[in-house]
């Protein structure tokens, strides 16, 4: 996979369901359609719920990362 | 997303208890996040949730009834264990060293997200819980079919 650059990032490490999920809402909104959107985790259920709001959204996950306990997670803003 | 393709989200809130109010701030500003229009039906022992706090009722029974089931939401305690306020208090505290978002602070996560929150006619009566001991943030004072609506058109959930 090919690198990308995010626009910006979200910092939702410590925070708990749903907030990550929450915040990438509001953080997505602030990014071009197009853009890239980084949202670093900490929870372990934002695996699952990031994935599952990008579905319902229509959102692209481009990418999942996993180290040290933060989860990374790269999307794009598709509307 | 076509935002009207998406499942309204219609949730009654008939518990007065943190935890399940908790449960369904959760799922409303969840719903919320992914785009979908959510409403929020406080009834009963739920309207708790949406009131200031302040005592209530008007005839003898009522005012029993406000003293006895206190409005406010950092009043409210735990389904079980509560032992007097003791449960919430160490319940609270847990959550807060778990990072988990308070009670309070989703309710207005929730009001942010423009989560529409409604309130029972019939409970509010019966309780004789009046429009000014409700919160200014709470949408309409509405009926079942309001909710009977508005659940036909998505997802409904009873908490």
């Amino acid at each position: 996979m090919s690198e990308f650059t995010p626009t910006k990032t979200l910092d939702a490490r410590g925070l708990q369901c749903p907030m990550p999920v929450v915040k990438t809402s509001q953080e997505i909104k602030k990014v071009s359609v197009g853009d890239i959107l980084e949202v670093l985790a900490t929870d372990p259920g934002s695996m699952a719920d990031i994935t599952a709001w990008c579905k319902s959204t229509g959102n692209e996950l481009l990418k999942m990362d996993k180290g040290d306990g933060v989860f990374k997670f790269y999307i794009r803003r598709v509307n | 997303m076509n935002e009207t393709d998406a499942k309204k989200c219609s949730i009654v809130v008939f518990s007065g208890d943190m935890d399940k109010t908790m449960a369904a701030f959760i799922i409303a500003t969840t719903a919320a996040a992914m785009g979908r229009e959510t409403s929020m039906f406080f009834t009963f022992w739920g309207l708790k949730a949406i009131q200031k706090g302040n005592p209530t009722g008007k005839g003898l029974f009522g005012k029993m009834l406000g003293l006895m089931n206190r409005g406010g939401i950092d009043r409210i305690g735990p389904s079980r264990l509560n032992f007097g306020g003791i449960g919430r208090w160490m319940f609270k505290k847990m959550m807060k060293d778990k990072g988990v978002t308070s009670l309070p602070e989703l309710r207005q996560m929730a009001i942010d997200l423009g989560v529409n929150l409604l309130a029972c006619q019939m409970s509010m009566d019966v309780m004789e819980i009046t429009r000014e001991d409700l919160i200014d943030e709470v949408a309409d004072v509405v009926g079942a079919a309001t909710y009977c609506n508005e659940a036909l058109q998505g997802q409904a959930l009873f908490i």
